[in-house]
């Protein structure tokens, strides 16, 4: 399955402009998941991944508050919602802001 | 007939969740799995009288819905590779078959109808229908929401799961600690939805509960391994035993100290407290476990004067760092007063934060009640009877505030 990670921050946000994505990027590519561009199934579908105290937190839905913009975007493909979850909750942008899953129409 | 009416009521309990379950599993389709169940329950209901009832009810209702699956997916088109797929799919009856270790499609159910990416809302309303087979008439009665919201709610939980890519399956060991949760939440909030009955709705209510501890026991035999699936449990089970007696003629609330103990149910006590027994020699005491000690105390005492409130106290106290929640400190101030004196339990009070919360005043009343403090007591009866909502507990608060009001 194809998702789009719509990666949100905050505030602190600007404070991790120069951060670099620790390592994921490469791991990702390595692994073969980053994809290309696509139209996204509703927000109703979406699942909103945060990190904070090494907890992984999921939201039914589009909870991105309205401090938080999309600051960027990943897509992916992985076998299932656990394993994007897995993927998106590696991000170092899940410690301090979220990451929307939303999966893509599939064709 | 009356044996054969009883065979289907019961197969409809103890099967349905196992036969959507291995229907979703084989077709990946949650409606037509529904429908399909549905359907095979109709035929038992034409065929058993006429045929008797079959030596094991759950293996006819699966291939019934098997049957019924592969009809549908043939004049289905699009579903011809999922139909070769279902087709071949050998049907071994024995339990034995399985893929992931875990010997329960019902299981795996469990913990998609809980995945943490459904809401709450969701993941009880799924539940109920899903492994209970409940109407969304009777889903949207226990929950009190309007029937079209909640079905609205069930399809937006399936689309999710279809759509989304939600698995069908146990998650994985490292993922299981933090999911058994949201499972044993589902579970503890279907039945405090029968628990907190009241007249009127009380039938289905209470088949809430006793569908929660049917499922609670599926998962703790299950997860043999997991001391809080035995410490809910054994939590239901104590607390269900005291259901008679909570409630009087009237549907006025019994507290307990006034509850006539010999209708308690004493087989279910028993095996509570032994199960909680087991699962406390693991020594990994969690929630319920620690909620299930407390209930035991009470359940334990053979009069109202005989419990161990010490024991109580210290087990709240227990829980409350556990839990952090103020609720559990409105409990264990309570606790604290009937073992040290309602000075000792006003003092606990004081650190209580729960502002909107009846219980919070009416619980202060209490303690200045007995202390003979008669209008702060009255002061704070009022302000517990602008927060109630129940009828049967502002009458209880309206009588109380009359001794105190109409005393010198």
């Amino acid at each position: 399955m194809q998702y789009m990670l719509l990666i949100c921050g905050g505030p602190e946000a600007a404070e991790h402009a120069e951060d670099g994505c620790g390592g994921w990027s490469e791991e990702m590519a390595e692994r073969g998941v980053l994809r290309g561009g696509a139209g996204l199934r509703p927000p109703q579908e979406a699942t909103t991944v945060r990190v904070r105290s090494d907890e992984v937190l999921l939201s039914d839905g589009p909870f991105a508050e309205t401090r938080e913009q999309v600051g960027g975007f990943c897509l992916i493909e992985c076998a299932d919602l656990d394993e994007a979850v897995e993927i998106a909750s590696k991000h170092p942008a899940a410690t301090y802001g979220s990451i929307e899953v939303r999966p893509l129409w599939q064709p | 007939m009356t044996d054969v009416h009883a065979a289907l009521v019961r197969a409809f309990r103890d099967e349905w969740g196992q036969v959507v379950a291995t229907l979703i599993r084989l077709t990946g389709d949650w409606d037509l799995a529904e429908e399909c169940a549905q359907d095979a329950f109709a035929r038992a209901v034409r065929s058993w009288p006429r045929d008797g009832v079959p030596r094991r009810p759950g293996a006819w209702l699966t291939t019934a819905a098997r049957h019924r699956a592969l009809d549908r997916l043939r004049r289905d088109v699009v579903g011809e590779a999922k139909l070769r797929e279902v087709a071949a799919m050998t049907f071994p009856d024995d339990e034995d078959f399985d893929d992931s270790g875990v010997p329960d499609d019902r299981l795996r159910l469990m913990f998609t109808c809980c995945h943490p990416a459904l809401s709450l809302d969701s993941q009880v309303a799924l539940t109920l229908r899903t492994l209970a087979g409940l109407t969304p008439a009777e889903i949207a009665r226990a929950l009190l929401v309007a029937e079209p919201a909640l079905k609205k709610r069930l399809v937006r939980a399936k689309q999710k799961i279809r759509h989304a890519g939600i698995p069908y399956r146990v998650p994985p060991a490292h993922l299981l600690p933090e999911r058994t949760p949201a499972v044993l939440a589902v579970l503890y909030l279907l039945f405090n939805e029968g628990y907190s009955a009241t007249a009127g709705a009380d039938l289905l209510r209470r088949e809430l509960s006793a569908e929660a501890i049917r499922l609670a026991r599926v998962l703790h035999r299950l997860m043999p391994d997991e001391p809080e699936a035995a410490g809910l449990l054994a939590l239901l089970l104590l607390q269900d035993a005291r259901r008679d007696a909570r409630v009087d003629d009237h549907g006025d609330l019994v507290l307990l100290e006034d509850q006539d103990r010999a209708r308690w149910d004493h087989a279910e006590i028993d095996e509570g407290v032994a199960l909680l027994d087991a699962a406390l020699r693991r020594g990994a005491p969690g929630p319920y476990q620690v909620q299930a000690a407390i209930a035991a105390c009470h359940d334990r005492a053979a009069r109202a004067q005989d419990t161990d409130w010490p024991q109580i106290a210290a087990l709240y106290g227990r829980l409350a760092s556990m839990t952090r929640s103020p609720v559990v400190e409105l409990n264990r101030a309570v606790a604290v007063g009937m073992a040290a004196g309602p000075a000792a339990g006003l003092r606990a009070l004081s650190d209580v934060d729960l502002p909107g919360y009846h219980l919070l005043p009416a619980t202060r009343a209490e303690f200045l009640r007995r202390l003979g403090r008669r209008s702060e007591a009255a002061d704070a009866y009022r302000e517990a009877l602008r927060l109630v909502t129940s009828d049967a507990e502002r009458r209880f608060l309206t009588r109380r505030l009359a001794e105190v009001g109409c005393a010198p």
